[in-house]
């Protein structure tokens, strides 16, 4: 349906007669039938293109086939992070007779790395960071939940390598969902016992053990991860030095301008932070850490957090003939250069809906969207098809929320649209291609902001907008309801 | 047979009672700013437009959300929120491509509407009809139907 | 308990701001809003002030209900010293600005003062600030809006600000909120642009948590919105037409005023009508009325967005009238339409945009406007003192021409907007002035409706409808019918509607709700919600409390029961032609009986018993 239609049909002079409009029409989700929802039928429609365009395939049984011997397919899915976890779901709801079994690493039920910053606030108990509420969620759904590493995968026979006992797995299908890792720079004393990552929830723990009220803290990069776990560092007492490689706070996602914004909303809640700076090396004193920076004096410190950046788990597919970049080489049904073998989540090289180009994004909406893809072309080959997924990051920093949309650097001879508001910390940038948002920057700003990506992934023309927004572009959302009801 | 919100901007008339009955609901106070519903009024075009969470077949919230927070109501197809599972971590309020589910700062937990399971506040206090909540005629049974069954199997993924 | 309990001080001399306490005994019997605010006018200011020097003060108050889920709940008044009439001041607007205070945590905000030099008060929450008004000063309200829209950066924020009328002196300035609803009458926006304060713009997100009984409220209020909706007037008439259903009513029973009040009916009523507002135009097949709205919380609606139909002469090179905003109010159509003889709708809605856009009350223009033309038709303003311009009946090129005189303050504008006694005076004809206290009549003729004969005569701030709508049991039937032609019993009537009204006024709630609602509906919703007894008996006592009150200042100020008067016109000519033909109003024969009802000795003093009797020191 045309947006066009839409705007004349409901906001035009062809109104509804008023016996028609007198007598509500249902909702009816996948063909909406009401003004406002066929305003949201349109962008629905639009946003259905981008993440599949399968969904009629049979109705599950509700019941899943619990006959290990009577199964249609195996499909194996190593990690059992997002990616990992909704793709075995998926499957499970497309093909009840269907064997899953899902491979994770890590000692605990899958869970979210997304939580761990309010783990380490102790906002929530470990329980609270588990992707799955339910009791026996994966029992109930027959997917079995196996605790090992794949050393390799041979694609000739169809198999996995189980690290424990060296056994060998049968697949059918198989999804690579091992995720990413955090880079370690090399920094001499990187490896002391006092410095750790913060990726996983053993490395919460240890720093949890490390930082204690008082504590002096180094923080090796202000990227996303660096940046949400500064509350948590600050609430338990810490005194804080961060040191960014970068000329501001989170450089590979929020612009100049919004990165040194949040610059200094932290130096004002009284983090150091040491932009364009480097760590050179970490020296064990005994009781404490020399860490010496290259812009400043060294600073003696009890804990150090690394967190500069994560790179995709692809070491062990080495020899398995699959293609690796930066991350796991797929096309646009999320399956690799080898038959039957997909990739999701960190540690697939995926579609980007802005650019057009393959990268790995390692956020976890895109993770969910690729676990989604895979397991429907897993089950029924070639029946989704992803159209990208758009870059989009949220961050609370010492209570500070930023947002990033697609192309928040802009395009060549694309407009802008900017609003600071440095006394209030409040910032949004809106960046455009002809009259079509592409990307944004947002700080201190939460209402609606869902709806910058409507208008980014259904391309929607602004029309008349466009220059009320260059005006104002914290009208978003006026934008968004008044262009799609078609309001001049 | 589950109902659904229906909206229609062409009875509003920007009064806000839905905003106030809707804050009411949710948070005991009158205010705006806590409504999961909010009219959007575009003065030079003389148009009030009522605007919240349709229930989305395809949750983009729910997909989104790492720990579970957001599911499925089945009595009423309402995607909930959670509270005591919600993290606060904003991944759905990004996520939503309607601007729909947002942060409460007061709480640290997002909110959207739930349907007041099953008897919308907005509904009865709209002095229009502006808002409804109807279940479907004849023409729409099947479909109805069918979207039901797909819900009520949806437990967990969208 | 319904009130924040916090009110908000600003010296603008100083560029202080201050908060302090809601005084709680006054509370109790005052209410809020109208009562409240002027019970600390009158403990703050000397009733003799010159309106438009800093010793006069400003205060905009909401009501205990003003933000909630009642109906109607959009209202906040300002009460301040009139400079049109030198008597108390209390205008009441709704829209969307009143509520936002009161989600900004504030009851009220006391201006005191004057600032050196332009500014605007700015209201975040727990945060206000006096800030330089350099970019807006000059500018009108709607251009003031939106550049405070911006500087701001807030979509939602909430502005009340003057315009050009008020910054050069116009008497009858209104504040003008949320683009096109105003606290018009009586120059409290020339109040505002005397003490150097051009706007002020509030974003409240604290909301209202503190009902006394929440349960009850929800279901007092929701029983009482189902009253508004089931009345013919509440429920469909204002709905549908706005106050605006009352022009061809009005007419037809002979009270509407026409030709600077020189006839009771106008034969282009229907031109101008509620019903003319929905036909249309020939040129682009819209009609006027693009649509109805409410104000926050009104559940009836009664408000009217319009366009003038872009080839019009008046906006026809004028893209920026060429989109939607605040219609026709009837009183408005009355004005700048009846008593000027203009049966043009669209130079009528034109100007009414203009009275939104630089902050002017559209009764009083009209009026002045129309006294303009009858001393141009008997010779005493001439071309001479327009530049050539001829002012007639009729022409609505005369209407909008001198409309934009008065924005434009030019010379014959800044006689304009001294008000119709002032001008009269000036070109010596003052009894062609149709006053009361120096301010203008609203649209109906009291030798139609002699209830509001009295109403006028007796109201504490000069000729209004506002403060006992008798028209209401007169014409409409509510609550019951009385004879329009009749002067009988009307002393009572138009005091149990003038306390009544007080006390809605001090509630946060709109008058036109008692259209249907009784003060037995009322008194409910009011209970449940705020701490203490809220019974009918104490509210008709809060408002006859607040009418002496008013009363008193007034007398103070130096009024007296001589100004309890109509324009001779009105009681030595009589009506031509409809129902009331061969009447003048009987005010001689009401008055007396008035003062003696109220309590008042024979010149209109309320008596020590009187005084006592109400706690009125």
């Amino acid at each position: 349906m045309s947006i066009l239609n839409i705007i004349k049909r409901l906001f035009g002079q062809e109104k509804s007669s008023p016996a028609q409009s007198s007598t509500p029409q249902p909702i009816e989700p996948t063909q909406a039938s009401t003004p406002v929802e066929e305003v949201k039928d349109s962008i629905q429609t639009a946003m259905n293109e981008v993440t599949d365009n399968i969904i009629e395939a049979a109705e599950p049984n509700p019941t899943p086939n619990t006959n290990h011997e009577d199964y249609s397919m195996h499909h194996v899915i190593i990690g059992s992070g997002p990616a990992g976890v909704v793709a075995a779901e998926s499957i499970r709801k497309l093909d009840p007779k269907a064997m899953i079994t899902l491979i994770g690493d890590e000692p605990e039920p899958p869970y979210s790395r997304m939580a761990i910053p309010y783990f380490l606030e102790e906002n929530i108990t470990e329980e609270g960071s588990h992707l799955r509420k339910t009791d026996n969620h994966y029992d109930n759904k027959n997917i079995n939940v196996v605790r090992d590493r794949v050393s390799s995968i041979n694609p000739d026979d169809k198999t996995v390598t189980l690290e424990s006992n060296d056994s060998l797995l049968n697949w059918d299908k198989l999804l690579i969902a091992t995720g990413s890792h955090p880079i370690s720079p090399p920094i001499p004393g990187l490896d002391n016992p006092k410095v750790s990552n913060c990726w996983t929830l053993e490395d919460s723990r240890k720093i949890v053990e490390g930082v204690k009220p008082g504590s002096v803290v180094v923080q090796i990069g202000a990227g996303f991860i660096g940046c949400i776990i500064l509350e948590s560092l600050v609430k338990r007492g810490a005194a804080l030095t961060v040191v960014e490689m970068g000329d501001r706070m989170v450089p590979r996602m929020l612009d100049q301008q919004c990165g040194t914004m949040l610059k200094t909303w932290c130096e004002n809640k009284g983090v150091t932070v040491l932009t364009s700076s480097q760590v050179n090396s970490i020296e064990d004193k005994g009781k404490r850490l020399l860490v010496s920076v290259s812009n400043g004096e060294p600073i003696e410190a009890d804990f150090v957090i690394s967190a500069t950046g994560v790179r995709s788990n692809t070491a062990f597919l080495e020899g398995s003939g699959i293609k690796v970049d930066e991350g796991i080489l797929v096309n646009r049904h999320l399956e690799t250069n080898v038959p039957d073998i997909f990739a999701a989540g960190d540690v697939a090289q995926g579609l980007d809906f802005s650019t057009g180009e393959y990268t790995v994004q390692a956020i976890q909406p895109t993770a969910s969207d690729h676990g989604l893809i895979s397991s429907k072309n897993m089950v029924n080959p070639g029946s989704a098809i992803h159209q990208g997924a758009v870059l989009m990051n949220v961050l609370a920093t010492l209570g500070l929320i930023s947002v990033s949309y697609g192309l928040w650097e802009g395009v060549e001879g694309g407009e802008s649209a900017e609003l600071v508001d440095t006394d209030n910390f409040r910032y949004i940038r809106l960046q455009f291609d002809g009259d079509k948002i592409v990307g944004a920057n947002t700080l201190g700003i939460t209402q609606n902001i869902g709806a910058i990506r409507g208008l980014i992934q259904s391309k929607t023309a602004l029309g008349v907008w466009k220059e009320r927004l260059m005006e104002n572009p914290l009208n978003f959302m006026d934008a968004y309801v008044g262009v799609t009801g078609g309001h001049t | 047979m589950q109902k659904s919100l229906y909206l229609d901007a062409d009875k509003c008339t920007g009064c806000k009672q839905c905003e106030l009955a809707c804050s009411f609901e949710r948070d005991g106070s009158f205010n705006p700013i806590k409504s999961s519903i909010q009219i959007f009024t575009f003065h030079e075009a003389g148009r009030f437009v009522p605007y919240t969470c349709t229930q989305c077949d395809d949750a983009w919230c729910m997909t989104a959300c790492p720990v579970d927070a957001i599911t499925i109501n089945t009595a009423t197809g309402a995607k909930e929120v959670n509270e005591a599972t919600c993290v606060g971590c904003k991944v759905c309020t990004i996520a939503c491509p309607f601007g729909t589910i947002n942060y409460n700062t007061d709480t640290g937990k997002v909110t959207k509407c739930d349907l007041c399971g099953g008897d919308p506040q907005c509904v009865t206090a709209c002095p229009t009809d502006a808002i409804t909540y109807v279940e479907a005629d004849a023409t729409g049974f099947s479909r109805m139907k069918e979207w039901a069954a797909k819900t009520d199997n949806a437990q967990s993924a969208a | 308990m319904a009130w924040t309990n916090k009110v908000l001080r600003v010296n603008l001399t100083e560029g202080t701001l201050r908060y302090e306490p809601l005084n709680q005994e006054w509370v109790k019997d005052y209410l809020g809003q109208r009562g409240l605010g002027t019970r600390y006018l009158v403990d703050e200011v000397d009733p003799e002030v010159d309106a438009l020097s800093p010793e006069n003060k400003m205060i905009f108050a909401t009501g205990p209900l003003t933000g909630t889920a009642a109906s109607t709940s959009a209202r906040y008044s300002v009460i301040t010293k009139s400079p049109l009439t030198g008597a108390i001041a209390c205008s009441n607007s709704g829209g969307f600005f009143g509520p936002e205070l009161k989600f900004a945590g504030l009851d009220m905000v006391i201006f005191e003062g004057k600032s050196p030099t332009p500014v605007y008060l700015y209201i975040e929450n727990d945060e206000a600030k006096l800030l330089p008004a350099d970019d807006i000063w000059g500018k009108s309200v709607w251009e003031a809006d939106e550049i405070l829209h911006k500087a701001h950066h807030d979509p939602q924020l909430r502005v009340a600000a003057v315009g050009r009328a008020a910054e050069s002196g116009c008497l009858y300035a209104a504040i003008v909120n949320d683009l096109h609803r105003a606290a018009g009458r009586s120059g409290v926006g020339t109040v505002m642009a005397s003490k150097n304060l051009k706007a002020i713009a509030v974003r409240g997100t604290k909301g209202i948590s503190n009902i006394k009984d929440p349960k009850r409220f929800m279901a007092s209020t929701a029983q009482e919105k189902e009253v508004l909706a089931e009345n013919a007037v509440t429920g469909t008439g204002l709905p549908a037409l706005g106050t605006q259903v009352l022009m061809n009513v009005i007419n037809e029973i002979g009270a509407m005023p026409t030709r600077n009040m020189q006839d009771v009916q106008f034969e282009g009523a229907s031109k101008i009508s509620g019903e003319a507002m929905l036909e249309p135009r020939e040129s682009d097949g819209k009609p006027n009325l693009t649509t109805n709205a409410g104000c926050f919380g009104c559940t009836i609606a009664c408000g009217r967005i319009s366009t003038v139909d872009t080839s019009h002469f008046s906006v026809k090179d004028k893209p920026q009238y060429h989109h939607n905003s605040g219609g026709l109010e009837y009183e408005a159509a009355w004005a700048l339409g009846s008593d000027t003889c203009v049966d043009d709708l669209d130079a009528a809605t034109y100007v009414n945009f203009l009275c939104n856009e630089d902050g002017m009350d559209p009764i009083t223009l009209g009026s002045t406007i129309a006294a303009a033309m009858e001393l141009f038709e008997k010779g005493a303003i001439t071309t001479e003192h327009t530049g050539g311009v001829e002012l007639e009946f009729g022409s609505p090129q005369s209407l909008v021409w001198c409309a934009e005189q008065v924005v434009a303050a030019t010379e014959f504008g800044k006689d304009l907007g001294l008000g119709s006694k002032r001008l009269c005076e000036k070109y010596g004809m003052p009894d062609l002035s149709m006053t009361v206290k120096g301010q203008e009549f609203p649209a109906y003729d009291p030798r139609g409706i002699q209830g509001m004969g009295l109403a006028y005569a007796t109201s504490n701030r000069g000729a209004c409808h506002l403060r006992g709508y008798t028209v209401a049991s007169e014409v409409l039937g509510i609550p019951e019918k009385t004879d329009p032609l009749v002067s009988e019993g009307k002393a009572g009537l138009v005091i149990a509607f003038q306390d009544a009204t007080a006390a809605v006024d001090s509630a946060g709630l709109c008058l036109f709700t008692t259209f249907a609602w009784g003060m037995d509906n009322i008194a409910p919703q009011i209970d449940s919600a705020c701490e203490g007894d809220w019974s009918v008996e104490r509210l008709l006592e809060v408002g006859e409390r607040i009418w002496n009150m008013e009363r008193d200042f007034n007398l103070k100020a130096g009024l007296t029961g001589a100004d309890d008067n109509l324009p001779k016109r009105l009681l030595k000519d009589v009506a031509k032609t409809g129902p009331a033909k061969g009447r003048v109003s009987e005010l001689d024969v009401m008055l007396p009986e008035y003062y003696e009802l109220r309590g008042w000795d024979s010149t209109g003093v309320p008596t020590d018993d009187t005084r006592q009797r109400l706690s009125l020191a």
